[in-house]
């Protein structure tokens, strides 16, 4: 009994094994938060629950047969897409842009650099209310511009297609600035004297950007590109903000047509598979990215 | 003598860069400035929102306040903030510690579990995360609502912790062990004391994610009484509301204090940006 003793001692005193017990209290949030609920969603995805009775039965693969025929899912499905890289797109081009421009130091850098930053501070669904006001119908700063042309009112976001480019540019606008951030760190980050050594050589400047700057950016790349893709097929708050995934369901993402399935139709099981749906889409996407970019980065160091 | 001349010629083309910047920085800056000067404008005033009134209306503001009760959602959103984001300060912090000093298979598989967190949307779990609060008892509450953000803004910070004591030598460790200290004490008394600016970084990402969070707010926080700034924001927009000044107004509002912190603090706000895009 006292061996068994002095030798827990001396596992927890000397055991580096024993110092997992610290990284315990996270891992149990994981297990009771994310991997209970996991499962507990496949379970509800097989029922007909409503979202609140105490009574309700399991439907077999019903609500994933449904899935598969149902329009919302496939616009949604489809508008996610948009959502997460038509956006990636629009914000590595603004963000490396401004990168560009942003990098040396001249009059009013500081000051640009803060403005682009901000919305970054600012939630997708208060982003979504501010502009709001600028493309709305009625009084609309958008429409005020384009009636100093002499143009006719336009209804902005009463057609799907255009709502969900919309939506999909004021969100790479507001959040280009954290891409803008990250390549002005990788611009910082690459030696003056390679372009120095390729300017001596004759190298113009498209030459020296497109074979020394880009390839010495691709760690920027990489981060941005997963954290833009990630976060923009996670689109939620936006969407509800500027058009709740209206005209009818034109312009939902994923998320927020779970969310309306749960909270305005009541189809809790039915949410509940579109739910596991886009976690395994996702989830999909992140680690196919992740591993095609790591083995992109590995060409171009090795 | 041609560098001279180049670098000159850069020089000369600045001017060019800051009438760039400055017009950019305009077209970044309009939809903030077209909610300030709604949120000055009476009911009544019906020019254009490119128009800053001339006599600045505070009436708006009043109503958000006092109706729109802006300023008990700031005070939820802090509570729900500040106590997350010392729980995520903690946890992550001594988590990340043997993850990453010790790459054993299970710490190499709890620190892929949290990895995988990471890309989980919300929306998808949040249908079984409401029947399992309602079954805890934790939907309306503080705890639940502080518990479940904790759980998804925590893989971040012990991603971000793990990177950053791994870039500090072992031999710190090995010396303290030597010395007599227990391995449970080597953390607290030389790891931590080292990691400062990494805490700001995570303090201020997590910070600004918890404070503007919306899906997990949304679910657990139903009574009106608990009710965040996104919440009480979307509060205006959606329940047929047709004062759109005090709208504009309590947005001014809930945005503000973060804006101002982030103006203050810019250089660190920053830097928790890069670092978090460090690998």
């Amino acid at each position: 009994m006292k061996n068994s003793n002095t030798d827990i001692r001396r596992f927890m005193q000397s055991d580096p094994r024993a110092l997992t017990f610290l990284a315990l209290p996270a891992f149990a949030l994981f297990i009771v938060f994310v991997v209970v609920p996991i499962i507990s969603g496949i379970n509800i995805s097989f029922t007909n629950w409503n979202g609140y009775s105490q009574e309700y039965s399991y439907v077999g693969f019903d609500n994933y047969r449904k899935m598969v025929s149902d329009p919302q899912v496939w616009t949604a499905f489809k508008n996610t897409l948009i959502y997460g890289f038509g956006s990636t797109l629009v914000q590595t081009v603004l963000g490396l842009a401004f990168a560009m421009l942003l990098v040396n130091r001249f009059l009013f850098r500081g000051f640009a650099r803060t403005i682009i930053y901000l919305p970054a501070m600012v939630a997708q669904l208060i982003i979504g209310y501010i502009w709001y006001f600028i493309v709305t119908y009625e009084r609309g700063a958008l429409n005020d511009i384009v009636g100093l042309f002499g143009v006719a009112k336009v209804d902005w976001m009463s057609k799907g297609t255009r709502a969900v480019l919309i939506i999909m540019m004021i969100n790479s606008i507001a959040y280009c600035g954290k891409t803008m951030i990250i390549f002005i760190a990788g611009l910082e980050s690459i030696p003056n004297m390679y372009s120095e050594a390729a300017s001596i050589d004759g190298a113009n400047t498209w030459q020296s950007f497109r074979h020394i700057t880009l390839p010495m950016l691709l760690p920027a790349m990489t981060t941005s590109l997963v954290l833009n893709i990630i976060g923009g097929l996670k689109m939620f708050g936006l969407v509800v903000a500027m058009t709740n995934g209206g005209p009818g369901y034109a312009s939902h993402s994923l998320s927020s047509l779970i969310n309306n399935l749960y909270f305005a139709n009541q189809q809790a099981g039915y949410s509940a598979a579109v739910g596991m749906f886009s976690f395994v889409f996702i989830v999909l996407v992140s680690i196919v990215l992740r591993k095609y970019l790591e083995k992109k980065e590995e060409q171009y160091n090795g | 003598m041609a560098e001279k001349k180049k670098s000159k010629l850069k020089t000369k083309w600045n001017w060019l860069k800051s009438v760039i910047a400055v017009i950019i920085a305009g077209f970044f800056f309009a939809p903030f400035y077209i909610i300030l000067s709604l949120s000055f404008k009476t009911r009544a005033d019906r020019t254009s929102y490119w128009l800053f009134p001339s006599e600045p209306s505070f009436e708006s503001y009043m109503y958000a306040l006092d109706r729109g009760d802006i300023g008990l959602a700031i005070v939820n959103t802090l509570i729900v903030t500040v106590f997350s984001v010392v729980l995520i300060l903690f946890l992550g912090a001594i988590a990340a510690y043997p993850l990453s000093r010790h790459k054993t298979k299970i710490n190499k598989f709890i620190l892929s579990c949290f990895v995988g967190v990471m890309m989980v949307p919300p929306l998808s779990v949040l249908v079984p995360i409401y029947k399992e609060l309602v079954s805890m008892g934790g939907i309306n509450t503080f705890w639940g609502i502080i518990l479940i953000t904790v759980t998804y803004n925590l893989p971040m910070s012990v991603f971000m912790f793990s990177n950053f004591i791994s870039g500090i030598p072992k031999e710190l460790d090995e010396a303290a062990l030597i010395d007599g200290c227990s391995q449970f004490m080597i953390f607290p008394r030389i790891i931590l004391p080292n990691m400062g600016p990494v805490i700001s970084s995570v303090l201020i990402l997590t910070g600004v994610a918890i404070w503007n969070d919306y899906s997990f707010q949304l679910y657990v926080l139903q009574k009106p009484k608990l009710k965040t700034i996104t919440l009480a924001i979307s509060a205006f927009f959606t329940e047929g509301s047709t004062n759109m000044p005090a709208a504009a107004a309590a947005t001014v509002i809930s945005v503000l204090p973060l804006a101002v912190i982030y103006i203050c603090l810019q250089k660190y706000f920053v830097k928790g940006s890069m670092d978090s895009a460090v690998k």
